[in-house]
């Protein structure tokens, strides 16, 4: 297989994610959308890596999972931080910034 | 064979992709995003990324999913309708996604890189082993895994002050008998 398919459904799940962030209201199921969108770079990383045959692309792609884990662990602190509030869970509602 | 192997990865990927933002339930959505995940790990033993592919799975497809379904059960079923009544959203957002599409292609395609057309040199045995990664992690790059173990203390410290309970104000110094067990 070409490297190229590989790079092309990276950028297919990549615009799939972002319709999904443009589209959905639920904060957990934009968060879900941007784990499509890492993973699709992470896609594209260890494509990267195995057409240079260099490992370096894929210490890249672990970093990449690291920051996903972070991003993920704060964002669902905030949704469940949220819901404790009785805040309403849809993007379009909490967008005030009162504490 | 390998065509088979990815396509039938490719495919998977893709509809768990399309199933977790088209699902109306969260719990649903998160469990396509379970079967988009492990669809991915293949594709990535395919690229001889054996460690990452094993990572995935582990951290990603068993780890953090549970974290997300429990949120999702604990937040609970929320009626969310598709489409935000945003007028011409509908005809734009779609719009967006494919000339997004088109644009990553177009700009992965349209370079010149040679790399690109072939399946990549020969790999050597022990390519994105555990052992091979391990030693780069140690060796080349320590201090982007000493930074991504403080980052990762950083996020658990930070969820816990975010979702931890707070004391009610209003209670403070007085007995709160419902409270006693918390």
């Amino acid at each position: 297989m070409d490297v190229s398919w590989y790079l092309v459904l990276s950028a297919l799940l990549f615009s799939v994610g972002a319709f999904g962030v443009l589209v959905r209201r639920s904060p957990l199921v934009i968060l879900l959308c941007l784990e499509l969108m890492l993973n699709s770079a992470n896609l594209a990383f260890l494509a990267f890596a195995r057409s240079l045959g260099d490992q370096d692309g894929q210490i890249m792609a672990m970093m990449v999972m690291v920051v996903a884990a972070c991003e993920v662990v704060v964002g669902l602190g905030l949704i469940v931080a949220m819901y404790r509030r009785r805040l309403p869970l849809d993007v379009d509602e909490a967008r005030e910034l009162h504490g | 064979m390998v065509e088979v192997a990815f396509f039938a990865g490719a495919i998977g990927a893709l509809g768990g992709a399309i199933a977790v933002i088209g699902l109306r339930n969260p719990f649903y959505s998160v469990l396509a995003l379970v079967v988009h995940l492990v669809s991915l790990a293949g594709l990535f033993l395919l690229l001889y990324a054996e460690f990452v592919a094993a990572a995935q799975i582990v951290v990603y497809a068993g780890a953090v999913m549970v974290l997300y379904l429990f949120v999702a059960a604990y937040v609970g079923n929320i009626d969310e309708p598709l489409w935000e009544p945003i007028p011409g959203q509908r005809l734009i957002a779609p719009l967006l996604g494919l000339a997004l599409f088109v644009e990553l292609s177009i700009a992965v395609l349209g370079t010149a890189l040679k790399t690109l057309e072939s399946e990549g040199p020969e790999i050597a045995s022990g390519f994105g082993s555990p052992a091979a990664i391990g030693e780069l992690l140690l060796e080349d790059f320590l201090i982007a895994f000493e930074a991504a173990s403080l980052l990762l203390l950083l996020a658990a410290v930070g969820a816990v002050v975010l979702a931890g309970r707070r004391p009610d104000p209003d209670a403070l110094g007085e007995p709160d008998p419902e409270g006693a067990n918390r």
